[in-house]
């Protein structure tokens, strides 16, 4: 089956890809990027570097750029996909949703109207296990973003390892924060996975945080052999 | 032994992830558990379990529906038995029921219309199907959406369909069932 893989640049969207890339044939992923910080669909804070990325894994990206305003972005989403079904003849499109409902639903709606298939790999994954699995993958993932109490910028740029798992976890438990970001409180972006050819190299970053709402933006970076 | 009956298109395939292990994740906490995809199904499978559950599968995914002959078996399963989504449909089919179109996408609110012991009263639940069932005699109807049938209960066997998704949302319908004597 050919897919499309809604690709954010995230732990996320790439656990999901790899998964599908086990199974499936993917021949392009599909980023929408987002005007709107506020975005209930896609505010991703380094959704610029998604073309490296794509780059690295040596599939074909299509790019959308979207207002971002509540329903007119799912337009742009919908477009976006007519357009990679144009372009690569996809059959379905997969995402990295993990317990979003809300964006689970919007995105099957589409692809029914388009009549594709739709999947969702990591779909009520354990978010723990979920973390547990990008490290046992060999993911070099970093926080790009974290937006609640207590995080805040001293988490932004750290590399996703047991450890850092671990205080998760305990944030879990004293504060209900979802280890894997599933409330939007953290952002991440992948520099590696088993699917990169190569792997991203940041070269210059501005850490942008007030309170406990921040983002790590990467400003420059290249690929560099693995 | 819990029998997971994986209705995906094929065996192992990437609807495994969406609609097989979320439920294993769900019944794991009360028994052991195998997956079997339905096209491999064998006698011995059927009887060393101790219940069965179907799961549902991709909203374009038409094929377990037109595979009959691969569930004539469920007609003379005695064990605890739970449909999900288009096992509910097999399940209807199975006891000469018809398909219904019915598309539903997202939460919806369900409609208690018979006591049982897996749920009660109103909820919220995930929906993803193309069809409901029109119910047979052998069926009775459990609960109801504002468009269609969204649970049954045969008549004479302790065998479910719900055409709404548990392992979504209401996680708790799989654990009762989980439980049910056998």
């Amino acid at each position: 089956m050919r897919l499309a893989a809604l690709f954010s640049g995230g732990k996320d969207s790439t656990l999901a890809l790899l998964k599908t890339m086990e199974k499936e044939e993917v021949v392009c992923l599909i980023s929408i990027v987002s005007k709107n910080k506020e975005s209930y669909m896609f505010h991703t804070p380094n959704i610029g570097i998604t073309r490296l990325q794509a780059k690295a894994i040596g599939l074909p990206l299509v790019q959308k750029l979207t207002e971002g305003a509540k329903e007119k972005e799912l337009k742009d989403l919908k477009q976006a996909i007519r357009g990679a079904e144009e372009r690569f003849n996809i059959e379905g499109v997969v995402t990295g949703a993990v317990e979003s409902v809300y964006q689970a639903e919007r995105i099957q709606k589409i692809c029914h109207q388009l009549n594709l298939w739709c999947f969702n790999p990591l779909w009520k994954k354990d978010q723990q296990e979920l973390l547990e699995e990008i490290i046992s993958k060999g993911f070099k993932v970093i926080i790009s973003g974290v937006f609640a109490y207590p995080l805040d910028k001293l988490w932004l740029g750290k590399k996703i390892d047991s450890e850092l798992i671990g205080k998760l976890l305990a944030l879990r438990e004293e504060y209900g924060i979802n280890p894997s970001g599933e409330g939007d409180e953290i952002e991440t972006t992948v520099l590696d996975a088993p699917l990169f050819k190569k792997r991203v190299e940041i070269l210059d970053f501005a850490i942008q945080c007030h309170g406990n709402s921040g983002v790590f933006q990467i400003r420059k970076a290249r690929l560099t052999e693995k | 032994m819990i029998l997971i009956v994986d209705m995906n298109y094929r065996k192992d395939s990437l609807g495994i992830y969406e609609f097989v292990l979320p439920i294993a994740s769900i019944v794991k906490n009360f028994e052991e558990y195998t997956i079997k995809h339905y096209s491999e199904l064998s006698q011995a499978d059927i009887d060393k379990c101790t219940r069965v559950i179907l799961s549902g599968n991709a909203l374009r995914n038409k094929q377990s529906l037109t595979r009959t002959e691969d569930f004539t078996w469920i007609r003379k399963c005695e064990k605890p038995f739970l449909g999900i989504c288009s096992g509910m449909q097999t399940i209807g089919i199975v006891f000469g029921s018809s398909l219904k179109r019915c598309l539903e996408i997202g939460m919806q609110r369900i409609i208690t219309v018979k006591e049982n012991p897996l749920f009660s009263s109103s909820f919220e639940a995930y929906e993803l199907h193309s069809y409901s069932i029109q119910p047979s005699k052998e069926l009775d109807v459990l609960a109801e959406s504002e468009s269609c049938v969204q649970a049954v209960k045969h008549k004479k066997k302790d065998m479910y369909g719900v055409l709404f998704h548990p392992e979504v949302r209401n996680r708790e319908i799989v654990e009762r069932f989980a439980v049910l004597p056998t």
